[in-house]
């Protein structure tokens, strides 16, 4: 299959146009030396037929959600998506345009960011909101990129608690700014001790970074770390799970000056791990020092309302080696399914989807403890906890996947000392009669 | 042609008790919110997100989706960005369940077929840019280019050297310096000369031991392929640093010629632009990046092995920068941009460069008498054209022509871009738009330079009938409304 329109005839027209005899004069630039003769290693091309049967085929092969009964988090989640919103997302327009460089022909990407930023800032209790990033990781790595542009400090202060996965993207990020240093706050039965944090906290601190709630399903006591830094120059970073927003207070109540994370739950499929979008949201004094893509709303020549991309002279396009971050495009499509989602689900629909996981959570967490399992930690969660288990984790959830149970996350992927633990999330799809057979084959292993 | 029409905000069609949603029910025991969560951590207040229908949210989005320019509704020549066809099969594959559905740490054993796509891409990558292996983490162009800066630097580190250095075009993309700046280097500019290319003299003065490499795209943000290609890179290995090349056009070379055997050590590809993966408004895109052996051992981890038998992620690389993203990447981009290069195969991808070249040629060829052609020599996939004429001689900008462009239902070159080009209209018309397509637009080309003579006040008030029409960004940056607020009487109409 090919997505070409020439003609015989037109190509034949178009090259004797050029004065040329054959496509060979094309590449009259291209020295021979680095001109490739060969023929590249690739399968033979399939027809469309073919293609769909042969990528179903593979598709086959992997042992869906939609077929099982998934109990796996540890930041990405299976969490309900209206039909609604891939119906949107398929509409042309939309996912075959590119960034809204003209906004006269593209006011209908440029409002749905202006709503998406709308709905994080709602959603986050913050002022204002960029138009995404590529995920929860790397939102967290620029907040820290950002936190120490703003306060000119160089140690960054992450807790031990955040997802590991997420850590590493951190480091990563640092790697080619030697001055600057990543300290871990310790943590105590499971969340951020405050002491120790106390502790850590120093003039030369640029931020204060916590996940809630954070890797292991645990609340961390994000009011009281707000508190501790209320006077303190650091800024206060936290990485939330949107769905958790639902029931969970706002950030923007508690004192943080940024707000990020895996925006994945609101409306966009697991997708073996991407695209996923990242939110970022800040309070009014950072929006100039704002990573990433901004829409605002403005006027035409005519006094219309309309948007733009905006606050450009951040960026690299405008700033090249002096930008705040390297960072070209957005998660726009991404970001227009979390719209979506948020829109159809609503106020109450967000809410009902907290409730329930927290509710199912705590309903599968007690019938886990009363067959003798033994929670890791026992703080306060939201939708995801941690069991130990007698046999090795990875054996249980290789066992229940071939039985169509994704039991949970085997931690040993994180940590090989983790190797019995399970960690388990509910989301408001699971029913009860799901948890009660999940439970009892746990009672058998 | 987007209709003139304007949408409210989905805001506005809320109504407190209105419902567009339906969940399960609540099967199991309510306990008190109380009893398990801290009173503290509750929410007080629920966050004001729009009440609505689902139908509100079908009509509201659908008419917003209207007022966009899209390679489904028409030409859409912007330079740089490859805006070709997105096949419609890719995204039903894409959708496939046994993609879409499956979790990022299900046991490897239960995603064989989503790690066999991993590995084949990587090997056909690998072919096609001439590295010897490929990571998809990256999740964009830039994002693939902090990846590869940063391989290089550990690259270097390895060897016990602290270089500083980065040297980059003047016609690069911008970019390309704040990935320089991002991975702690200092940014060197390196200018142009006369035909387009990198000035060898002045690389030369700016070579040295502290140079850790250079970012480079050929064909160049002109379109131009540098022949020197193969003595900068003499230039740069002479010193022991490294070839860093930007994949965004390499629309241009697939089956021609590969950045190995130009001398580049680490690339990007951008499966949005190159390999038909649709451009999403602004992303998803996905930027692999390939190495060639010297800088595997830095790569993310995991990479995707086979043993003869499965599929596996490996971690076992000791001296790995560690990871860029949360999991593996834009696997369901990669997903779609797989499925093209099968269905195209190495002739079929051969002939996309072919025709996106001798396309950029044709239209070049049709408009250099009416518009100024800085560097007359062949194109690649893309060419530059200036406005300088039309702005001297009819006081008519290139964004006065850009905008008029727009009531042709043609979506602008990309403007004043490369830098280096003063009123600069970068052309790219790809391989998927025919000769009928193209003759139009040069006939509408050539209709606004006939305009920018003899009516340029038809340019200077364009478009005359999009939904809006030149927007404020001044008083937009000054004055940034970035959200919208239910009590602000300027934001209803």
């Amino acid at each position: 299959m090919k997505y070409i329109p020439h003609t015989k005839e037109d190509i034949e027209l178009m090259l004797a146009d050029l004065g040329m005899d054959n496509f060979e004069d094309l590449w009259k630039e291209i020295p021979e030396a680095v001109r490739f003769r060969g023929s590249l290693e690739l399968p033979e091309p399939m027809s469309e037929y073919e293609l769909f049967g042969h990528l179903s085929s593979m598709a086959g092969r992997n042992l869906s959600a939609a077929s099982t009964v998934s109990f796996m988090g540890a930041g990405a989640y299976d969490h309900f998506v209206p039909s609604v919103v891939d119906h949107i997302l398929l509409r042309g327009e939309f996912y075959t345009a590119y960034t809204p460089y003209q906004p006269e022909v593209s006011q209908g990407t440029l409002q749905v960011i202006y709503e998406y930023q709308s709905m994080i800032t709602e959603l986050t209790g913050m002022d204002a909101a960029n138009a995404s990033m590529y995920d929860g990781a790397t939102a967290l790595a620029e907040a820290a990129l950002m936190a120490v542009d703003v306060t000119r400090k160089k140690k960054v202060l992450v807790a031990e608690t955040i997802n590991p996965r997420h850590l590493d993207v951190v480091v990563a990020y640092l790697l080619g700014r030697a001055e600057l240093e990543i300290v871990k706050v310790p943590a105590k039965d499971g969340k951020v001790d405050i002491s120790g944090l106390q502790e850590l906290l120093d003039d030369d601190t640029a931020a204060v970074m916590i996940q809630q709630p954070n890797f292991f399903g645990q609340l961390e006591d994000s009011r009281e770390i707000g508190e501790l830094l209320k006077d303190k120059k650091a800024l206060y970073v936290v990485s939330a799970d949107p769905i958790s927003l639902g029931v969970l207070e706002a950030p923007g109540n508690y004192g943080a000056d940024i707000v990020l994370g895996e925006g994945q739950p609101m409306g966009n499929p697991l997708s073996f791990g991407g695209p996923y979008l990242g939110f970022f949201a800040v309070k009014d004094k950072y929006v100039r020092r704002m990573p990433g893509r901004v829409v605002g709303a403005t006027k035409d020549i005519e006094g219309k309302r309309g948007f733009v991309l905006t606050l450009q002279t951040r960026e690299q396009h405008i700033r090249r080696e002096k930008a705040t971050s390297n960072i070209c495009s957005n998660q726009a499509l991404n970001a227009l399914a979390a719209a979506v989602y948020l829109s159809a689900m609503g106020k109450e629909g967000l809410h009902d989807a907290a409730k329930q996981s927290l509710q199912k959570a705590h309903y599968l967490y007690k019938e886990l403890v009363a067959i003798g399992y033994e929670p890791l930690y026992t703080n306060p969660f939201f939708k995801e906890f941690v069991i130990k288990t007698k046999r090795p984790a990875k054996e249980i959830v290789k066992t229940l996947a071939k039985e169509g149970i994704l039991a949970g996350v085997n931690l040993d992927i994180f940590n090989p000392d983790w190797d019995h633990y399970l960690m388990i999330a509910v989301t408001e799809k699971r029913s009860r009669d799901e948890m009660d057979k999940f439970v009892a084959r746990m009672g058998d292993l | 042609m987007t209709a003139k029409k304007r949408e409210k905000m989905i805001f506005e069609y809320s109504r407190a008790g209105r419902q567009g949603y339906s969940l399960p029910k609540l099967d199991v025991p309510e306990e008190a919110l109380s009893s398990l969560v801290p009173e503290a951590m509750i929410r007080q207040e629920k966050a004001n997100l729009p009440e609505v229908t689902e139908v509100d949210v079908v009509r509201h989005f659908t008419v917003l989706s209207q007022l966009n320019h899209s390679v489904d509704t028409g030409f859409y020549p912007l330079g740089s960005c490859t805006m070709k066809y997105n096949p419609k099969v890719n995204e039903d594959i894409a959708r496939l369940a046994g993609f879409a559905g499956i979790h990022p740490y299900q046991p490897e054993e239960t995603v064989q077929g989503a790690l066999q796509l991993l590995y084949e891409m990587e090997q056909y990558l690998a072919a096609i840019g001439g590295m010897d292996r490929v990571t998809f983490q990256p999740a964009a162009g830039a994002h693939g280019e902090f990846t590869g800066i940063m391989l290089i630097r550990a690259y270097h580190e390895a060897k016990g050297e602290k270089r500083t250095k980065f040297i980059v075009p003047d016609s690069a993309h911008g970019t390309n310096p704040a990935t320089a700046a991002m991975c702690g280097y200092e940014s060197v500019e390196v200018k142009s000369d006369g035909r387009g290319g990198v000035d060898i003299e002045d690389l030369k003065r700016v070579l040295d031991e502290d140079v850790a490499g250079l970012m480079l795209t050929n064909p160049n943000t002109l379109g131009l392929f540098d022949e020197q290609i193969h003595e900068i890179a003499e230039l740069i290995h002479g010193v022991g640093g490294l070839l860093y090349y930007d994949g965004a056009n390499a629309n241009a070379i697939l089956g021609i010629s590969r950045p190995g055997d130009m001398g580049f050590d680490v690339v990007h590809f951008n499966l949005h632009k190159t390999f038909g993966t649709p451009h999403g408004g602004g992303g998803p895109g996905s930027g692999p990046v390939g190495v060639k052996k010297e800088l595997v051992p830095y790569l993310p981890v995991p990479l995707v092995d086979f043993d003869g038998e499965r599929y596996f992620f490996n971690y076992n690389l000791p001296e790995s920068i560690g990871k860029v993203h949360s999991f593996y990447g834009n696997f369901s981009v990669v997903t779609k941009a797989y499925a093209y290069i099968r269905a195209l195969g190495a002739e079929g991808l051969r002939q996309v460069s072919e025709l996106a070249v001798l396309n950029a040629n044709y239209v070049m060829e049709h408009l250099k008498e009416d518009y100024d052609l800085p560097y007359d020599r062949i194109c690649m996939h893309e060419f530059v054209l200036s406005g300088r004429r039309q702005k001297k001689e009819n006081g008519v900008r290139t964004l006065d022509m850009a905008k008029r462009l727009l009531d042709f239902g043609i979506h602008p070159p990309t403007v004043y871009f490369p830098l280096i080009v003063e009123e600069a209209l970068m052309i790219e018309p790809t391989e998927t738009e025919s000769k009928e397509t193209l003759d139009w637009f040069i006939s509408v080309m050539k209709q606004i330079a006939k305009e920018a003579q003899e009516n340029p006040d038809i340019l200077k008030e364009a478009p005359h009938n999009t939904p809006v029409r030149r927007l404020d960004e001044a008083s937009a940056a000054r004055q940034p409304d970035l959200r919208w607020m239910p009590m602000r009487a300027d934001q209803v109409e």
